[in-house]
């Protein structure tokens, strides 16, 4: 495990809140400015039936950085990551990774183009031990299919190792290394959540989506995650937080997005959120002009 | 602007944490993850009692492997030398066969073996419920009939051998001729289909001219050679040989299904069983996966149709009932789904039970006529007590799991 550092342009944990002035809507001043875009969102709509999910969803996800996406209750943003992910096709908008649409595009593309994710409620292939619940997401990279496997051609067998290697390697890296051979349904909760991050890791994603990943943690645990989150993003994978506990958001994130019903309100760092008056309006349920 | 500290701002928050007890901290701990309210599924998966958690009962897996291998060959040796059980004081005369002359037993239960061993791809490794499996049992059987017999239109004149590679290709085609647009069904629609398709198979073998319906297809040729003295090894005076075929291609089945279930491939497919949207989502290409399950059980279902139009020598459009779809998926789930060895015991059984009681008296009457009877009541029995079947795969969870709808935020 890696412990946390405190690389450039990253917030001490439990600071006073730097303030940078206003940064709302999209492309707001975070403080990373200058970094390149990895993912736009552009106005995405989504509506189910009369119920509006997400409207004029719009902002960027920047390479590097780990982005909170935060809202109330019902505030759309597990249904974000469902667009994200492509299990819900949006009315309108699109969004882009590096460049390129990914909206529409079947999910196991979506997840070849770059985006993994874990679930808010833990979704493991639950008869499976954890290392092969890594080798699945390891699977997606690799290439030979049933003839391959059928025979057991040498370049099959080659990338049969590299999945177990580098699962094993990922478990390790999430730090439940020692309960590779575990059906994952055996594990502990929170080590069930560390092993899907190490499944999502596994596909080899640019943007890791995590789900509430705290969610039902001890404040020890949610320490150690905040360590791994870190990590993550060390490695090169840009994260994108939904997260309801306000204190590991604020002492995690580089940016926040939030969300509330199905708009961004507002879109800037984390010390500008926790003081914006819209965002506290939309917590505490006082009307905007009241604030 | 005060007001928001942080815990605060979630009212949600605090309260979630306090109705969940906190995971153990200590790892490694075989104990449920004891969850709160908001995963009803892992708490449900967590309290049913794990059949084996490691260190529990043993299993051929654990074996060293040339204990492994040696227990394979004592038992494929046992499986050619079983014609001859007549031979085993006590207990051989109460195994074989008394109705029907055992070699032809052992036969039928090499088929069926093979039958349940492909439908335990699709059923037990993908999780599609297939009820039409006998359809591409037929498809491999007429295909041989058809291209072999003298009685069909198109008839070759092709010897047996000739026809088998056509048949698996045909049979190939046709579980993804299937598969194509059925496979985006789930759970309960795919199994409609797959019935229907049996159905159709069996009106079309009924009502075209080409598989000419209950006249049926005859003198269909054997398998190819002959023992030094000149006779055929294959013909109808003795099964013996028939079963050795069987056999030696259930052996190069369950070599190639076992390859596959060890590779990406099986845990694709597991993957898919297990929540297909999340397999689809960690990239797994589901309706390909599916698509190659439908496929290769077809293929394994046709090699049991070639096999047996090559015994029989004679088809008609009777022989298909839908009752041997049934047999077999019986076969499969009473072995347990997912299992090689248990498909391969579940085939055997379904085929033997009946066979078993032909020609046995019970109270003035042939056994054979209550098959049905007695044989469902084993099914019930042993449901009841090993609802994971006889010998089931480790990694088969014993409840079935639904597909979980994602709750919004």
């Amino acid at each position: 495990m890696t412990t946390a550092r405190m690389s450039k342009g990253e917030q001490p944990p439990a600071s006073g809140a730097p303030c940078d002035g206003p940064a709302h809507g999209p492309g707001g001043a975070g403080r990373t400015p200058g970094r390149e875009v990895l993912a736009r969102v552009d106005g995405l709509e989504l509506s189910f039936g009369g119920l509006v999910a997400l409207h004029d969803v719009t902002f960027d996800v920047r390479a590097g950085e780990i982005l909170g996406l935060i809202g109330p209750n019902g505030a759309g943003k597990t249904t974000f990551f469902n667009v994200l992910t492509g299990v819900h096709r949006p009315n309108r908008g699109r969004i882009l990774l590096e460049g390129r649409p990914v909206t529409g595009l079947p999910k196991h593309r979506i997840t070849r183009r770059g985006i993994a994710r874990t679930f808010q409620n833990i979704r493991l292939f639950s008869g499976m031990t954890a290392l092969e619940n890594v080798m699945v997401g390891a699977d997606a990279r690799h290439r030979t299919s049933v003839p391959g496997a059928l025979l057991r051609l040498p370049r099959h067998r080659r990338e049969e190792e590299r999945a177990r290697t580098d699962a094993r390697a990922l478990l390790e890296f999430v730090g439940i290394g020692q309960h590779a051979d575990q059906t994952a349904r055996n594990l502990p909760y929170g080590e069930q959540r560390r092993l899907e991050i190490a499944r999502a890791l596994a596909t080899g994603p640019r943007l890791l989506c995590l789900d509430e990943p705290a969610a039902g943690s001890t404040p020890a645990e949610k320490d150690r995650l905040l360590e791994l989150i870190r990590a993550v993003r060390d490695r090169g994978v840009t994260v994108l937080l939904i997260e309801h506990d306000m204190r590991l958001v604020m002492r995690v994130t580089d940016r926040i997005v939030v969300l509330d019903h199905g708009q961004v309100i507002a879109d800037g760092a984390p010390g500008d959120i926790r003081e914006d008056p819209r965002v506290v309006a939309a917590y505490l349920g006082v009307p905007t002009d009241a604030a | 602007m005060t007001p928001t500290t942080p815990s605060g701002a979630d009212p949600s928050a605090g309260t979630r944490l306090s109705t969940q007890d906190p995971p153990p901290e200590v790892s490694g701990s075989p104990d449920p993850p004891g969850t709160g309210d908001r995963e009803p599924r892992e708490g449900r998966t967590g309290t049913v009692a794990c059949p084996k958690t490691p260190g529990g009962r043993r299993r051929p897996e654990d074996l060293p492997p040339v204990a492994r291998y040696a227990l394979c060959a004592g038992i494929l040796v046992a499986a050619y030398l079983l014609p001859w059980i007549d031979r085993v004081p006590v207990i051989g005369p109460q195994i074989r066969t008394q109705g029907i002359d055992w070699p032809s037993a052992l036969f039928n239960m090499s088929y069926f073996v093979l039958l349940a061993l492909g439908l335990n791809v699709v059923v037990g490794f993908a999780g599609l419920l297939d009820l039409g499996y006998v359809g591409f049992f037929a498809i491999g059987a007429y295909t041989v009939a058809v291209l072999a017999s003298p009685d069909s239109d198109i008839d070759r004149g092709w010897p047996w051998l000739a026809c088998v590679p056509v048949a698996i290709g045909v049979c190939l085609l046709s579980g993804v001729l299937l598969g194509w647009p059925t496979l985006r069904l789930r759970g309960d629609y795919l199994a409609i289909v797959t019935l229907g398709f049996a159905e159709i198979i069996r009106v079309f073998a009924d009502s075209s001219s080409l598989l000419r319906g209950d006249r049926g297809l005859g003198s269909i040729p054997h398998p190819p050679g002959t023992w030094s003295d000149g006779s055929p090894i294959f013909s109808v005076r003795d099964a013996t040989p028939y079963y050795w075929l069987g056999l030696t291609l259930i052996v190069l089945m369950v070599l190639a299904v076992g390859n596959l279930k060890r590779s990406r491939v099986g845990r694709s497919w597991l993957a898919i069983r297990e929540d297909e949207e999340v397999a689809e989502l960690m990239g797994v290409r589901t309706v390909r996966f599916k698509l190659w399950a439908f496929a290769i059980g077809a293929a394994i279902g046709g090699f049991g149709g070639v096999m047996f139009a090559g015994e029989q020598g004679f088809l008609n459009s009777a022989t298909f009932q839908l009752m041997f779809s049934v047999l077999v998926l019986a076969g499969v789930v009473m072995g347990g789904s997912g299992s090689i060895p248990g498909a391969i015991l579940g085939g055997a059984l379904i085929s033997y039970i009946p066979d078993r009681l032909r020609g046995v008296e019970i109270a003035g009457t042939d056994a054979f006529e209550y098959r049905y009877l007695i044989f469902g009541l084993m099914i019930i029995i042993i449901m009841i007590f090993r609802p994971q079947g006889l010998l089931p795969d480790r990694r088969r969870s014993t409840i079935p799991q639904e597909t979980q709808v994602e709750e919004q935020t």
